[in-house]
């Protein structure tokens, strides 16, 4: 008596199409974690307006207690209130719209500027290459954080500056990555066998490399956004990030920090929503590393 | 090696040079004036026009950096603005505070990034292995400045253990060190758990264990000290997350390092200062890279420098 339908682990791998890895991807528990945290808080930023009772900006009458202290978690406020008696679970959610636009904005541009840098460093190579390789050493001597503060300090911020200055100090990882693949593809026999073909260089460019070099890009995208939420928080923690009234997790910290022995939720719960935020990405990024393996590409 | 060493030396200033000229062009075209925070808001225009002869702020931008780099050279790194003092004394004086720190941030990532790694590792695939790794994945994920609250409210503020900041005897260094350390811990513990597993698959490992050796003078003796090296060789590339770390942290603890320092020229606008901190940043983090760079050779003999 023989079985004939094949055991579970003898079914063909999924082939390493995008949609295959993204399969793959389900199967691990941590990011799935990860998946759902950030489905959670983008969900929650959009749907901000329906889900909280009070507007952000808004002075509740009755949220500071008689002494003129914000009121604790429970109860009417579900997160409490700031020192301002704003809600902190309004200013929470909205706050999560900063996060998210300045993490998928400014990291898109240094991802983008990443990629344009390290493609064309390790396409054209020569003294172009080696200017801009050159000059991507010289920013990875910076101090990171501290040329943020300065850029940031120097600039009036607004949303869209710091978003810009979170990308002029994280492209570099990218171009490096980048650079450091592209070399590597261009050296291998099908884009030797393209040019004889005699293919132009665009077409080599934007139909073999680009499609080889997107699971890299893919990883980085998703793991830069950790970065930069976490470079954001800082600089709004400091000061010289987004500015109040403005709700972002890293300046209601800065705004109530003074009072945090006597109300720690106000630094602990934002602390909490950074950290998940950042988490989140790093998980799934991991994760996508391991199921596109993008180290072995551009290899054998 | 000799000639290897003398590239990379050659290598590492024109990247210092490279990072003096970006620096001076960008508190440059700074839009607030330095002049007017010096001189005060009364100040009549004659007063400001002195004081702005007087720094040398009235020469064209070439000019003041071509004089920036020779004082530089001849270890001059100008006067505070605000200070009324050298910018290189002044850093000299807080140095060895933020260099203490690094030491123990240093410290504490080893202590706690390599046991978890090794912890992990020996529990591959039991739970304890998964909810380590999710913690090095948090530790890599948290905010600075609210680890440094955390500690100081649970260690400092509740139980009182220690001290709520400043700078002087041991107990006030721990929680600065570990805030500063905890990220480097999240990625030292993924390092050493995966470097532990690649050891305890080589096969002398199996000869170790097949003549007779316990367990555990298995992983102590021959495992471990293999392990180790190549995750003490990243120490190095530590130095420029410190650099950017240390603003923050000396800031939230009050410890009077370089970092206090430079945020608080950048808050007063005193860009001799800030170009000073940047400088000798840059210098410390080019020198880590070096030095990591130089180690690997004589930790893995099969890497040749070229």
């Amino acid at each position: 008596m023989t079985d004939t339908t094949p055991p579970d682990h003898a079914a063909p791998l999924a082939a390493p199409t995008e949609r295959g890895a993204f399969a793959r991807m389900l199967r691990r528990p941590l990011a799935v974690l990860g998946l759902a945290l950030i489905v959670l808080i983008v969900g929650a930023a959009i749907a901000a307006p329906w889900l909280v009772s009070y507007p952000p900006d808004q002075q509740n009458f009755d949220g500071l207690t008689l002494e003129g202290a914000p009121m604790p978690p429970g109860g009417q406020w579900l997160m409490g209130t700031d020192l301002l008696g704003r809600d902190l679970f309004s200013r929470l959610l909205y706050g999560a719209r900063t996060s998210l636009i300045i993490g998928i904005v400014a990291n898109g541009i240094a991802v983008g500027l990443g990629t344009v840098v390290g493609l064309t460093a390790g396409w054209m190579r020569g003294w172009i290459g080696t200017v801009l390789m050159r000059f991507t050493d010289l920013m990875m001597a910076f101090p990171a954080l501290l040329l943020a503060i300065c850029l940031a300090a120097i600039f009036r911020p607004s949303l869209w500056i710091v978003a810009l200055v979170i990308a002029m100090v994280n492209w570099v990882q990218t171009a490096r990555v980048v650079y450091t693949e592209t070399t590597a593809l261009t050296e291998r026999d099908f884009i030797a066998a393209e040019r004889t073909l005699g293919a132009s260089g665009a077409r080599i460019l934007w139909h073999h490399l680009l499609p080889h070099l997107w699971p890299t890009i893919i990883v980085w995208a998703t793991l830069g956004i950790s970065t930069t939420v976490l470079l954001e928080a800082t600089l709004s923690y400091l000061g010289v990030g987004v500015q109040p009234p403005t709700p972002s997790w890293g300046n209601i910290i800065f705004e109530n920090q003074t009072y945090f022995q006597s109300a720690p939720w106000l630094v602990f719960i934002p602390g909490a929503a950074i950290l998940l935020l950042a988490l989140a990405f790093n998980l799934v990024g991991d994760a996508l590393r391991e199921v596109l393996d993008p180290t072995q590409r551009g290899r054998r | 090696m000799a000639a290897y060493l003398i590239r990379r030396l050659i290598q590492s200033a024109l990247i210092l040079l490279g990072v003096s000229v970006i620096t001076f062009l960008l508190l440059y075209i700074l839009p607030a004036d330095p002049v007017r925070q010096i001189a005060g808001r009364s100040a009549t225009p004659e007063v400001v026009e002195n004081i702005r002869r007087q720094l040398g702020l009235d020469q064209p931008v070439w000019v003041q950096y071509g004089n920036y780099l020779w004082g530089l050279l001849h270890g001059d790194m100008g006067r505070s603005y605000l200070q009324r003092s050298e910018v290189a004394s002044l850093i000299a004086a807080r140095l060895p505070a933020t260099l203490q720190l690094m030491l123990g941030a240093i410290i504490a990532e080893l202590v706690i990034g390599l046991t978890l790694g090794v912890v992990a590792a020996l529990n591959r695939g039991k739970p304890l292995d998964t909810s380590l790794m999710v913690a090095s994945f948090a530790a890599v994920s948290a905010p600075q400045f609210v680890v440094a609250l955390l500690l100081l409210y649970v260690f400092a503020v509740k139980l009182g253990w220690f001290p709520i900041g400043g700078y002087g005897t041991f107990s006030h260094l721990v929680l600065p060190s570990i805030t500063m350390g905890i990220m480097g811990a999240g990625w030292y513990s993924r390092m050493m758990r995966s470097s532990m597993l690649d050891v305890l698959r080589a096969d002398y490992i199996r000869t170790a264990r097949a003549k007779g050796l316990g367990r555990m003078r298995v992983i102590l003796r021959h495992a471990l000290p293999n392990a180790i090296l190549p995750v003490i060789a990243m120490i190095g590339m530590d130095i420029g997350i410190f650099m950017g770390g240390v603003v923050v942290v000396e800031s939230v603890f009050g410890w009077p390092g370089i970092g206090q320092l430079a945020w608080q020229a950048i808050q007063r606008v005193d860009i001799p200062i800030i170009m000073g901190v940047t400088i000798t940043s840059a210098v410390a983090i080019v020198l880590g890279n070096l030095l990591a760079d130089l180690i690997t050779p004589f930790i893995d003999p099969r890497i040749k420098l070229r």
